[in-house]
């Protein structure tokens, strides 16, 4: 009886002492890095992918973490804006951390500087906010989830065209500068491959104020649509020039990215009415899913996602289950894991290109500006 | 389209003519270049937006409150800058150089983020109606028609003021000879106060009307009208009221034509050409004379 307590007894600590270290191998956190803007003038960028991350991470964490139950963990680091600083916040969490994994930067300009280096060393790195031209073409560690505005303007276009007839239309760009020139010659191959013609195009300075002449030269040649590449300022200006010269409401302002910004409605009013923008994601989209992130959005954090936080939250959920396919957390299967994900998010179904660009652009859903506010166009 | 491009010229022409008349006025008595002027411009739109905006104020009273304050900001930086200048009787260089850093240094104030910022403001829907005349095909808004008759009341009351008053008869005496009208008893430095509220009061009004034309005010506003303010006076020779009119209005519509018939593109590179092409055959401006003619 005695021989048969201590028999089991033994058995049992054997059990502990093998037990326990295996288990805890299994739970050890599996850490990945983030360079974000925290600090300073664009946070509110940073602060909202972070948001993304953070929800994202806390539900992949509830339903079991990655690799068979190790929490999945996100070192953050501020880049502040700075270029330096988000090569010096790659290299710490590269070499001091040892992440597999980088998120971000937030902005383009900073990809340009800290992809380099991940690159380099040969951490995969996948931006959520960075649309640039040639993100992608540092490097094959270089991912990125934000779908570039050369993917979005061709479906704005084309919607325009399926819902309205438009099949004569007049451009006016902003030519000196590099984000409404680069939206222009996106607008421009978009309108030639859908043989939608070009009447006129009309240029303008960024900071002008009157629009009247180029607006009454397009308003002679009757066209169906205006076409806009303009940031909200020059953007504005054209949309009230064009309520006072009288143009009838059914000729519409087209617009890029630059005028997909609620303070188009608040410089220029009603005269906004009717202005189409396309963006990779809409808070009023009403598939379950996105209803679903919305809620749980805003009952943790108390205020409406933007199209940044729900980037980060798709591609938080894309990043766990590349980890996952991978098996282990070694940097370059981790990567060639990334390459073949496919998944239903937030933003729509998401797949990379051959070239680590976002593939799949039937998430992109094209808002009509109502009343002082853009709606989905129904 | 002929008569609304010009419709749009002259509207366009006629605030850089108000603009204008301002800066050559100021050019032509106190025979300095003074950088500041477009500061003026900007500050009578934003006071009258802010006063709007924040205090309630109907337009009629912003507008001349925002003026008023202009024409003493205009005051207050020519005593604090240029006077001592003047009583050093320091080179014309001096005075470029102090209004250029007074420039630089006031704008930031006024784009810095704990003033204003650089976004673009608007006056509150419904300050201004939207009201439009339309005839042939022509539109016309109610503002634009304001633009226009307040061109030219300043236009008029400035010439009546300097030609048959005793007060513009002083200003043009500095402007002509600083040390003979002294001789003679004028008060220089009463007057060039006055000239210099004179034209800051101008500046801010081009400025106001700009604002509620266009919908658009920040704080930089005033730095791209500058150059325009530039090829206006030089154009219509420096000191001449008529032929700040004559010459505003005249860029406005060449700027217009071009953009409607040539290329928008060139639009703003216009008033550049015009102004080396009169530097280059009529350095005294189309309508000036060598001495004749200033203020």
């Amino acid at each position: 009886m005695a021989m048969k307590l201590v028999r089991a007894l033994a058995l049992a600590s054997l059990g502990l002492a093998i037990g326990v270290p295996v288990s805890a191998q299994n739970k050890e956190p599996v850490t990945i890095g983030a360079i974000e803007i925290l600090t300073g003038p664009n946070n509110k960028y940073g602060l909202a992918i972070k948001n993304g991350f953070d929800l994202a991470l806390a539900e992949v964490n509830e339903s079991g973490g990655v690799l068979g139950g190790r929490p999945l963990v996100i070192a953050y680091e501020d880049s502040a804006g700075s270029k330096e600083q988000a090569i010096n916040a790659a290299r710490q969490l590269i070499g001091a951390k040892k992440v597999p994994l980088l998120l971000g930067p937030t902005l383009s300009n900073e990809m340009f500087a800290a992809g380099p280096v991940a690159n380099q060393r040969k951490i995969p790195i996948v931006g959520t906010s960075t649309t640039a031209n040639g993100i992608t073409a540092i490097g094959p560690y270089v991912f990125r989830t934000s779908l570039p505005e050369a993917d979005v303007v061709p479906v704005t276009l084309r919607t325009a065209k399926e819902k309205f007839g438009i099949s004569k239309v007049a451009v006016m760009y902003g030519n000196d500068d590099a984000f409404t020139k680069s939206a222009y010659d996106v607008m421009k191959a978009a309108l030639d491959k859908l043989g939608i013609e070009i009447l006129a195009t009309e240029t303008f300075g960024s900071k002008d104020t009157d629009f009247s002449p180029q607006l009454t030269k397009i308003k002679s040649l009757n066209p169906d649509a205006i076409v806009v590449s303009a940031l909200v300022e020059a953007g504005s200006g054209i949309l009230l020039g064009k309520k006072a010269l009288g143009f009838p409401a059914s000729v519409r302002v087209i617009g890029g990215n630059g005028l997909n910004a609620p303070k188009v409605a608040e410089i220029a009013g009603e005269a906004a009415d009717g202005t189409l923008v396309g963006s990779p994601w809409f808070i009023d989209k009403a598939d379950p899913a996105n209803q679903k992130f919305v809620a749980a959005y805003k009952a943790k954090y108390g205020t409406n996602p933007d199209q940044f936080a729900a980037q980060a939250f798709d591609t938080l959920h894309i990043v766990a289950k590349a980890i996952d396919a991978a098996g282990e957390t070694d940097p370059e299967k981790i990567r060639d894991a990334l390459g073949g994900q496919r998944y239903q998010g937030v933003m729509g179904p998401f797949a990379f290109t051959p070239d680590r660009d976002p593939a799949d652009t039937s998430g992109v859903v094209v808002l009509e500006m109502r009343n002082g506010g853009f709606q989905i166009l129904k | 389209m002929l008569a609304q491009q010009l419709v749009n010229g002259i509207i366009s022409g006629a605030i850089y003519a108000l603009f204008a008349l301002g800066f050559t006025l100021m050019f032509g008595v106190l025979r300095v270049i003074n950088l500041t002027y477009g500061l003026y411009f900007s500050a009578g739109a934003l006071i009258a937006l802010l006063a709007v905006q924040r205090l309630s104020w109907p337009l009629y009273a912003a507008i001349p409150a925002a003026i008023l304050a202009s024409g003493t900001l205009a005051l207050f930086l020519d005593h604090m800058l240029l006077a001592p200048l003047r009583r050093a009787r320091a080179p014309e260089l001096a005075s470029l150089m102090v209004t250029l850093g007074a420039t630089l240094v006031l704008y930031s104030l006024l784009a810095s983020p704990l003033a204003l910022g650089t976004e673009i403001r608007r006056f509150p829907p419904g300050v201004i109606g939207g009201a439009a005349i339309e005839f042939l095909s022509v539109r016309i808004s109610l503002t634009q028609i304001l633009i226009l008759a307040t061109t030219l009341a300043a236009v008029l009351a400035l010439t009546g003021l300097m030609q048959n008053t005793r007060l513009g008869l002083a200003v043009r005496a500095i402007a002509e000879n600083a040390a003979v009208a002294q001789l003679m008893g004028i008060d220089q430095a009463r007057h060039l106060h006055f000239v210099s509220f004179l034209s800051g009061a101008l500046a801010a009004t081009a400025g106001i009307l700009i604002g509620l034309n266009f919908n658009a005010i920040q704080p930089y506003m005033g730095e791209t009208m500058m150059l325009k303010g530039f090829a206006v006076i030089i154009l219509g020779g420096l000191g001449n009221i008529r032929g700040a009119l004559i010459a505003g209005l005249f860029l406005g519509v060449l700027e217009t034509l071009t953009a409607g018939y040539i290329a928008s593109s060139l639009k703003d590179a216009t008033g550049f050409v015009l102004l080396v092409l009169t530097l280059w055959w009529r350095p005294t401006g189309l309508f000036g004379r060598a001495t004749e003619g200033r203020a």
